[in-house]
């Protein structure tokens, strides 16, 4: 019944946004009425404006004894900055379409897959599938709501026909001095890799560590607050809170907020061709019942669950060199990330079955470096390398003899790596075809698996602007 | 403990009540609005240019210092037209400050008082990189420079009314010794009118507009796209059919293409500085124009 009245409010709603699907066809001369008086309207500003300027031009530049009632600063026109300029209704929103996918050709079986020594993330992580894939594809709409708030929404369109919200956030145009806020859901502002969306990234996937710790990236419905600093070295600070929903925290069963985010950035220029930006961030989440899938010493499947503190410090680092002033001519980027967990609670075997729970904690890190060099217009070619290192962690079940260390064989210490390299070719600024070539040892098997990766990123609409 | 975090707070409240008195912060994205913000500003402004002669506007990255400059800017003074639109929107929602926000008075685009061309009939990607509003690159008509100064000083005026009548005097000065230099440039340029030349990208439309040069060939086969091999071969055939007198490049440009083509079609490239501080002797507004005109006379007499 609610769903038969969301259903009828939705059409009425498209009815009225989109006029033409709705009416019949003999509305379609009164509309075509509308259009042509709009038109002769816009002419008629087109003209008023173009005297205005000829009457500017051959105003006399003496006598402006009269104070200055400041003529209003040219209307609509100063809109730009953002998208919207001329491709729509003025008051639409900026759209864009990002719309990716690859050809895989993966030796090891892809089902397999994992990252020796770590607890399995949530998320897309893995190298994906064989053969032809379509990857996410990404609809982003922006717009600024009035003077003081500008919000933008981002949904993600699977392969598998799912929806999902990747973020859909508010953000303030008018705190003072140097703060700004944000609230909804969005990838949080730590480290660099994090809060890039993937049809920017420049590798296929994102590096291990940014896969074991975050299963790709951390984002939570919540809140941020940044304060960026009034000095000429580029001084940025922020913290951030919401319910937890991202790995590896959850949300929790009691009211309030799941811990906080801290970060730091600071950038500047050395000489002109380099320019550099650095940062640190420490996390401090809890997680409830976090549950994995896994097996247990006799490979038979169960569920274990971990709840406890978990704390990760993020160090990043990037440096780009552009020695010709132009980045599409010649330039290096080189980037590189840090991160160390420490997480200390109670590790549950087997939830549904023996449901036994003993401490447990663990420390483990990760980095990896990379450089991306554009050498020719068109042409990027990049070079990876990932590291992990699982520590031993402490078993409260396995030390006090109740169950064998083979019973947890998603923890046994591994020290996981690989090595990528990647081509692409980017015909213009809205499309990108990419090789990439990975001796992904993950598993930490000794057996490295390859896996070659054919991926096209194509972006339409809005043309998009990206951070540093 | 205390005392000293009071006065720290202190120094911070009269840290930040202070610019109030000082020079305006003005953040130009070009060199060329950089020189007009200075010569219209005077002492009163403290400019910081984004980009450099030798970038191409369109494609630089939004760089931490370029943020850190857009937090403390009284003033953008951009382009617009989307000219910029790769990188300013980034600055400025990066920069956490409300006073350049599009609409404000602390946002200024230089498009938003001129007529633009090429203004395109229907917008498609499959024609390159276009500008729905128009071509953006504007500053090569000293026309539009003089439109620009006056809405810049109506601009500054009003952020800093205590200075307006200075801003106006100056920019009556200016004025009058930029309608001076567009008499003599416009009376030195007669001998290149109808001149038959080819162009990088469309970033030279202005410039041979004034000077009344005939653009008959770009080198970009569309806005943003490098020219293919296919493409330069079918230019030479064109070209030698009817050669031009000179390819003009930017100081920003790669020119092998130009050069390759320059071997080829027997016409003289020319490497023109196209914003202040393109060349040794562009090095102010007067410079640029001064410099540009002398290097395409000295090919074209």
């Amino acid at each position: 019944m609610m769903s038969c009245k969301a259903l009828a409010a939705l059409l009425a709603l498209a009815g009225m946004t989109t006029p033409l699907l709705g009416h019949a066809a003999d509305d379609v001369a009164s509309l075509r009425a509308e259009l042509q008086a709009l038109k002769d309207d816009y002419h008629k500003r087109v003209d008023a404006l173009e005297q205005r300027i000829s009457t500017l031009e051959n105003a006399p530049v003496g006598g402006l004894a009269e104070a200055t009632p400041a003529p209003e600063p040219a209307p609509a026109m100063a809109s730009a900055g953002g998208g919207g300029g001329g491709t729509g209704t003025a008051f639409n929103p900026a759209i864009s379409l990002i719309l990716t996918g690859n050809y895989a050709h993966i030796d090891q079986d892809p089902a397999t897959w994992r990252i020796g020594g770590f607890l399995p993330p949530e998320g897309e992580v893995g190298p994906g599938e064989r053969s032809f894939n379509l990857g996410e594809s990404e609809l982003t709409l922006s717009s600024n709501v009035d003077p003081y708030f500008s919000a933008q929404m981002t949904a993600a369109l699977s392969a598998e026909n799912e929806v999902e919200v990747e973020e859909a956030f508010f953000r303030t145009l008018a705190l003072p001095e140097g703060f700004t806020a944000k609230g909804g859901r969005f990838f949080s502002g730590f480290g660099y890799l994090n809060e890039v969306h993937s049809h920017a990234w420049d590798f296929a996937d994102q590096p291990l560590v940014y896969q074991a710790f975050f299963g790709n990236q951390f984002k939570q419905d919540g809140v941020q607050v940044k304060w960026l600093a009034p000095t000429d070295l580029f001084i940025e600070l922020g913290a951030e809170t919401g319910n937890g929903s991202g790995f590896p925290a959850t949300r929790l069963s009691k009211n309030g907020l799941n811990g906080a985010t801290l970060f730091a950035h600071v950038g500047g220029d050395y000489g002109d061709a380099t320019s550099w930006r650095a940062g640190a961030a420490y996390l401090d989440q809890r997680a409830e019942d976090r549950s994995f899938e896994t097996v247990d010493e006799f490979d038979l499947p169960l569920t274990n669950a971990f709840t406890g503190k978990s704390r990760t410090w993020v160090v990043d680092g990037v440096l780009k060199w552009t020695p010709v002033g132009d980045p599409n001519r010649r330039q290096l980027k080189l980037q590189g990330e840090y991160m160390q967990r420490r997480e200390s609670g109670l590790l549950t075997f087997d939830t549904a079955g023996s449901n036994l729970t003993d401490d447990y904690s663990s420390t483990q890190s990760g980095w990896y470096v990379q450089g991306v060099y554009q050498f020719l217009p068109r042409w990027r070619a990049g070079l990876r390398y990932d590291s992990l290192d699982s520590g031993t962690p402490h078993i409260g079940l396995v030390e006090s003899g109740e169950l064998p260390l083979s019973a947890f064989p998603l923890l046994l210490p591994a020290n996981p790596d690989r090595i990528s390299i990647m081509l692409d070719w980017n015909p213009s600024e809205f499309s990108r075809l990419r090789a990439q070539f990975d001796w992904d040892d993950a598993r930490d098997s000794g057996d490295r698996d390859q896996a070659f990766r054919l991926q096209y990123i194509y972006g339409i609409g809005a043309h998009g602007a990206h951070k540093f | 403990m205390f005392s000293f975090i009071r006065s720290g707070v202190a120094l911070l409240i009269l840290a930040a009540a202070l610019p109030a008195h000082a020079a305006l912060k003005v953040l130009a994205t070009t060199a060329d609005w950089g020189a007009l913000a200075t010569e219209i500003g005077g002492d009163q402004v403290n400019v910081y240019v984004a980009t450099s002669a030798l970038q191409d506007v369109h494609r630089v990255d939004a760089k931490p210092s370029l943020v850190a400059r857009a937090r403390t800017a009284d003033l953008v003074f951009a382009t617009g037209a989307e000219l910029e639109i790769g990188w300013l929107p980034v600055l400025i929602q990066e920069s956490g400050n409300s006073r350049i926000q599009p609409g404000s008075p602390g946002y200024f685009e230089a498009t938003s008082v001129l007529t633009l061309l090429e203004k395109p009939e229907h917008f498609d990607r499959a024609l390159g990189d276009i500008h729905p509003q128009g071509n953006p690159h504007v500053q090569l008509d000293p026309h539009n420079i003089a439109r620009v100064a006056k809405a810049l000083t109506e601009r500054l005026s009003q952020l800093d009314g205590a200075h307006a009548q200075y801003f106006q005097q100056r920019e009556k000065d200016f004025d009058t010794r930029w309608q001076a230099a567009i008499q003599r440039w416009e009376g030195e340029a007669a001998p290149l009118k109808g001149k038959p030349v080819v162009v990088m990208h469309r970033d030279q439309t202005y410039l041979c507009q004034w000077l009344g040069l005939n653009q008959v060939a770009a080198i970009e086969p569309k806005p943003g796209m490098p020219p293919t091999a296919g493409y330069l071969g079918q230019l030479v055939t064109k070209l030698t059919a009817s050669p031009p007198r000179v390819i003009m490049v930017n100081a920003y440009n790669d020119p092998k293409a130009a050069n390759w083509l320059s071997d080829r079609v027997h016409a003289p490239t020319v490497v023109l500085p196209f914003s202040v501080g393109g060349s040794k002797e562009a090095k102010d507004l007067f410079g640029l124009f001064d410099d540009t005109l002398n290097k395409l006379l000295a090919v074209l007499k």
